[in-house]
C-alpha cells in the first residue's frame, strides 16, 4: 500500500478513475440537460456557459452526452473484463492443475482463438447478432480471455508443486476445493493487473465499435459513439472530436497507469 | 533446417483445423439458419442467391456433413460469392489484400526502424529525461483510441493544412502521372494509415525492447565483456542488442493479428481499399459470405505470420539452431 | 617486486535497508610471479575487492575511497580510454560461472578474438589462429571444433577453459581468478586447479586467487589474506597461516576444510 502512495503518477491515476466513476454514477444531478433531449435551436454550438462542451448535431448537449456515456463505457469495459477473467481463471486454472491431454487441447484453444483478429471475430459476431449493450459486452470479454488463461496457467504450474497443495491432497480434499480455495487466491496478482490493463482495452474497444457503428447504438450514447458524429462534422464543429476523446484518452490512460503500478508492486524486480 | 520447416508446417494442422472449427461456430451462431439472418436483413438478394447460399453451407444436410464441406471449400479458399456483387469472394478479398499488407508490412518496418533505437536509448538513458519522455511517448500511445488519432490527424494534415489528400489510394488523376509521380502520390496517400499503424505498435516494440536491454545490461557476459576492455558502444549495440533482437522477432509475428484488425478502423476512415475496409462493408451490409472469407483470410495471415517468426527465431537463435541441427544429424 | 598495491578500499552496497559499506579499508600488495589468496564467506566481500581493482562496479555498488596502484597509476583515478586499455589485457579476470560469461549469441571463437583485436590490433586470421593455440595450451582437444561452438555446445569445464584462454590470449601482468572452479563438478574442479598450477607456473604469472575453499586456495597459493565482513582479519605466508593461525574466525574456517576432507 505505502509503495502504492509513492507512485504519484498511480495515485493521481487512482483519483481520475474515482472521479470518472463518481460523475458517471451521479451523471442526472451533474447535468441540468437530459443527454437526448434535441434542441434544434442550438445545432452545433461551441463550448458556451450554456453548454460547456457545446451541442452536436441534433442540439444535444455533449456535456451530459460525455457523462451517461460514461455509464454506458464503463459498465462496459468493467463486466467484459469479468466476463475474460471469470473465463480466463477457469481455463487457465482447469489447464494447470490438470495437465495432460486437457492442458494441451486446452492451450491449442487457446492458440487458435489467438489467431483470429479480434476485431474480425468482434465484428463478425456482431453482425450476427444485434448490437445490443448485453452482446457488446459478452463478446469483448468472450474474446479476451486468452491471456488471462495463460498467466493463470503458469502461476498454477509453480503452485502445485508447493507442499501446501500437497498437504491439501494428502487431507484428501477435492479437486475442486484445492482449486478454489488454495490455487485461485494465490494465483489472482497477475490476473489482478491483466484486468485492470483489460479495463482500458475493452474502453478502447468499445468505442472503436461504437465509433463505427456497430457498437452502442444512438441515442443511448458512448464515448464512441459521440464521435462518430464526429466524423462528419470534422471541421466544423472540433468540440464533438475532442472532448470524448480526451475522456477515452485520460480514462483508458489512468486505468494502464494503474494497471502498470500494480505491476510493479506485485513483481519485485530491481527498480532504478 | 529444411526437416524442421517441414515439422513446423505439419504442426500447422491441428491449428488450422482449430480455426475451422471455430469459424464454423461461428457461422452457426445465429438464432435459426445462418442464411436467414442476411436474407431478411438485405431484401435485395434473389431468391436463387439464398438458394447458393444454403447450398454453399450445405444446410440442408446434418451438421457433421456441413462441417466436411466447410472444412473442404475453407481448403480451397472458396468462400462462395458476395451478395452485394455476385463476384467469387476470394477474389474480392485477393484484390484488396495487396494494400493492406502494404500498409501493414510498412507500419512494421518502421516500427522497427524507430521503435528499437527508441526503446535502446531508453534503457541506456534509464530514469533521465530522454527515458521519461519516452515512457510518457508509450503509455499515450497504448491509450489512444487509433481512430481518433486518426480523425486528428486527418484534419490538421487534410482539411486544415491540406498537405496530404484525405482519401483513397490515389488521386483523381493518377493515371496521368510518371513512374516516380505515381509512387510518390500512393506514399502521400498512405503517410497517415502507414502512421497511425504504426503509433500503436511503436508503443510495445519500444517498450519491450527497452525491458530487455534493462534486463540483458545485468547478465554476467556484459560484464565479461566489459572485464575485456570492450567499450561501451560495442557493449551495448554488439552484446546486448543481439541478444536483445531475438524476442523481438516473437513479438512481431504476435503482433500480426492486431495490425490486420487495426486495418478495419483506418482503412474506413481513409477510405482505402483494403481487406479492413472490404470486411467493415460486409459487416455493415451483412454480406455474409464476404464476411467469413475476411475472418479466415485474417486468420491464415496471422498463422502465417507466427510460423514465418517462429522460423526467423529458430534460425536466429543459436541455441536453438543448434539442438535443431543436431537433431537432424 | 610489488606489482599491484590495494590501499585502504572501500566499497559501498546499496541494499533495500539502507547502505552497507562491503568493503571496509581494506588493503593488501600482490608480488609479481606469486599467487596471492583471498579466503571467506560468501558476502566477506572478496569478489567485490577484486571487481574495483577493474573498476568494475556496478550499481547497486559503488567505490567509495582508497586506491589500486598497478604499474605506478593509480587505477581508479583512470579515466574509460585508459582504462580499457588495462582491461583485458594488462589485468584479466576469470569469473565464477562460465554457464553465463559468455554470451550466448557469439561462438566462443568469436569472442576470444574480439578481446585479441581489441587489444593487439593484428587482423582476423592471425587472431584466430592465437586463440586457437591458446585454446590448446588449456589442453582443449579439438581446439579447431571448440572455437566454432557456441557456449551452450560446451560443457562446464571446457567452458572455463576457454575463459582461462581468453584472460590469457593478451600475455596480462596479472590475472584475477574469482572463484575459478566452485561452479564445477568436482572431478572438473582438480583437472582445472591443476591446469591452472600448471600455467601459472610456466608462464610465471601474477595471480589473485579468490575462494570460499581454504583447502582450495592452501594448494594454489603462496600468501593468504582472510577475510571477514569487508575486512582483512588476517594474513601471512600460506605456511604460516595454516600451521599458526592467530584469529578464531581463521580457526573456525581451517576446522571446517578439516571436518570434510
Amino acid at each position: 500500500m505505502r509503495e502504492f502512495m509513492r507512485n504519484k503518477m498511480a495515485v493521481a491515476a487512482l483519483v481520475f478513475i474515482l472521479a470518472v466513476l463518481v460523475f458517471a454514477i451521479l451523471a442526472p444531478i451533474l447535468t441540468g440537460y437530459d443527454p437526448a433531449s434535441t434542441d434544434s435551436k442550438s445545432v452545433l454550438t461551441p463550448p458556451s456557459r450554456e453548454h460547456i462542451f457545446g451541442t452536436d448535431r441534433l442540439g444535444r448537449d455533449i456535456f451530459s452526452r460525455i457523462v451517461y456515456g460514461a455509464r454506458i463505457s464503463l459498465a462496459i469495459g468493467f463486466i467484459a473484463v469479468g466476463i475474460a477473467s471469470l473465463i480466463g481463471i477457469s481455463i487457465g486454472a482447469i489447464a494447470g492443475y490438470y495437465g495432460g491431454s486437457i492442458d494441451y487441447l486446452l492451450m491449442r484453444f487457446v492458440d487458435i482463438m489467438l489467431c483470429f483478429p479480434t476485431i474480425f471475430l468482434i465484428l463478425a459476431v456482431i453482425s450476427l447478432l444485434e448490437p445490443s449493450v448485453v452482446n457488446i459486452m459478452v463478446i469483448i470479454g468472450a474474446t479476451g480471455w486468452m491471456g488471462i488463461a495463460r498467466l493463470v496457467r503458469a502461476e498454477i504450474l509453480t503452485l502445485k508443486e508447493r507442499d501446501f497443495i500437497s498437504a491439501a491432497k494428502v487431507m484428501g480434499a477435492k479437486d475442486s476445493r484445492i482449486i478454489l480455495k488454495h490455487l485461485i487466491p494465490n494465483a489472482i496478482a497477475p490476473v489482478l493487473v491483466s484486468a485492470t490493463l483489460g479495463v482500458g482495452g475493452a474502453i478502447l474497444t468499445e468505442s472503436a465499435l461504437s465509433f463505427l457503428g456497430i457498437g452502442v447504438q444512438p441515442p443511448t450514447p458512448s464515448w464512441g459513439n459521440i464521435l462518430m458524429d464526429g466524423r462528419s462534422t470534422l471541421g466544423v464543429a472540433w468540440w464533438l472530436t475532442v472532448f470524448p476523446g480526451l475522456f477515452i484518452l485520460f480514462t483508458v490512460l489512468s486505468y494502464n497507469i494503474l494497471g502498470e503500478a500494480l505491476r510493479d508492486i506485485s513483481e519485485p524486480r530491481l527498480k532504478e | 533446417m529444411v526437416k524442421y520447416i517441414i515439422k513446423r508446417i505439419l504442426g500447422l494442422i491441428p491449428t488450422l483445423i482449430g480455426i475451422t472449427l471455430i469459424s464454423f461456430f461461428v457461422i452457426h451462431l445465429a438464432p435459426g439458419k445462418p442464411t436467414d439472418v442476411q436474407t431478411s436483413l438485405n431484401p435485395k438478394v434473389s431468391y436463387e442467391a439464398r438458394q447458393r447460399l444454403e447450398k454453399l453451407y450445405g444446410l440442408d444436410k446434418p451438421i457433421h456433413i456441413q462441417y466436411v464441406e466447410w472444412v473442404k471449400r475453407f481448403a480451397r479458399l472458396d468462400f462462395g460469392r458476395s451478395y452485394l456483387d455476385d463476384r467469387p469472394v476470394s477474389e474480392k478479398i485477393a484484390e484488396r489484400i495487396p494494400v493492406t499488407i502494404l500498409i501493414n508490412f510498412s507500419a512494421i518496418l518502421l516500427t522497427l526502424v524507430i521503435g528499437i533505437p527508441l526503446g535502446v536509448t531508453s534503457a541506456i538513458k534509464r530514469g533521465k529525461l530522454p527515458d521519461k519522455l519516452a515512457t510518457i511517448f508509450v503509455f499515450i500511445g497504448f491509450s489512444t483510441p487509433e481512430f481518433w488519432l486518426a480523425l486528428l490527424l486527418m484534419n490538421l494534415f487534410c482539411i486544415n493544412l491540406g498537405w496530404l489528400p484525405v482519401s483513397g489510394i490515389a488521386s483523381l488523376d493518377f493515371e496521368s502521372f510518371n513512374i516516380a509521380g505515381k509512387i510518390i502520390d500512393v506514399i502521400r496517400h498512405l503517410i497517415l494509415p502507414v502512421a497511425i499503424s504504426t503509433f500503436g505498435s511503436l508503443a510495445i516494440i519500444s517498450r519491450y525492447m527497452r525491458t530487455e536491454m534493462v534486463g540483458i545490461m545485468t547478465q554476467d557476459y556484459i560484464r565479461t565483456a566489459r572485464a575485456k576492455g570492450m567499450d561501451e558502444n560495442s557493449v551495448i549495440y554488439k552484446h546486448a542488442l543481439k541478444n536483445a533482437l531475438l524476442p523481438i522477432i516473437t513479438i512481431l509475428g504476435l503482433s500480426v493479428p492486431g495490425l490486420i484488425g487495426g486495418s478495419v478502423i483506418f482503412e474506413s476512415i481513409f477510405a482505402i481499399p483494403g481487406m479492413g475496409r472490404l470486411f467493415y462493408e460486409s459487416v455493415m451490409a451483412r454480406d455474409y459470405p464476404v464476411i467469413m472469407g475476411v475472418l479466415s483470410i485474417g486468420a491464415i495471415l496471422t498463422l502465417l505470420g507466427n510460423f514465418m517468426a517462429d522460423i526467423a527465431y529458430s534460425y536466429a537463435d543459436p541455441r536453438i539452431r543448434a539442438v535443431r541441427e543436431e537433431a537432424e544429424a | 617486486m610489488t606489482i599491484l598495491e590495494v590501499k585502504n578500499l572501500k566499497v559501498n552496497f546499496d541494499v533495500p535497508g539502507g547502505r552497507v559499506l562491503a568493503v571496509d579499508d581494506v588493503s593488501f600488495s600482490i608480488e609479481k610471479g606469486k599467487v596471492f589468496g583471498m579466503v571467506g564467506e560468501s558476502g566477506s566481500g572478496k569478489t567485490l575487492t577484486a571487481l574495483s581493482i577493474l573498476k568494475l562496479i556496478s550499481w547497486p555498488g559503488n567505490i567509495a575511497g582508497g586506491s589500486v596502484i598497478f604499474n605506478g597509476r593509480d587505477l581508479l583515478k583512470l579515466d574509460e580510454k585508459e582504462l580499457r586499455g588495462v582491461r583485458g589485457s594488462r589485468i584479466s579476470i576469470v569469473f565464477q560461472e562460465p554457464a553465463s560469461s559468455f554470451n550466448p549469441v557469439f561462438t566462443i571463437g568469436e569472442q576470444i578474438v574480439e578481446a585479441i583485436v581489441n587489444h593487439q590490433g593484428i587482423d582476423g586470421y592471425k587472431a584466430k589462429d592465437l586463440a586457437i593455440e591458446y585454446l590448446h595450451r588449456v589442453h582443449i582437444h579439438e581446439a579447431g571444433r571448440i572455437f566454432c561452438n557456441y557456449p551452450h555446445q560446451l560443457s562446464g569445464g571446457t567452458k572455463q577453459r576457454a575463459m582461462i584462454a581468453m584472460a590469457l590470449v593478451n600475455s596480462p601482468e596479472l590475472v584475477i581468478l574469482d572463484e575459478p572452479t566452485t561452479a564445477l563438478d568436482v572431478t572438473i574442479q582438480a583437472q582445472v586447479l591443476d591446469l591452472l598450477k600448471e600455467i601459472i607456473e610456466k608462464e610465471k604469472l601474477s595471480i589473485l586467487f579468490i575462494s570460499h575453499d581454504f583447502g582450495i586456495v592452501s594448494k594454489m597459493c603462496d600468501r593468504i589474506a582472510v577475510m571477514r565482513k569487508g575486512r582483512i582479519i588476517e594474513r601471512g605466508g600460506t605456511k604460516e597461516v595454516l600451521s599458526d593461525p592467530k584469529e578464531a574466525y581463521t580457526v573456525s574456517l581451517l576446522e571446517s576444510v578439516k571436518a570434510l576432507s
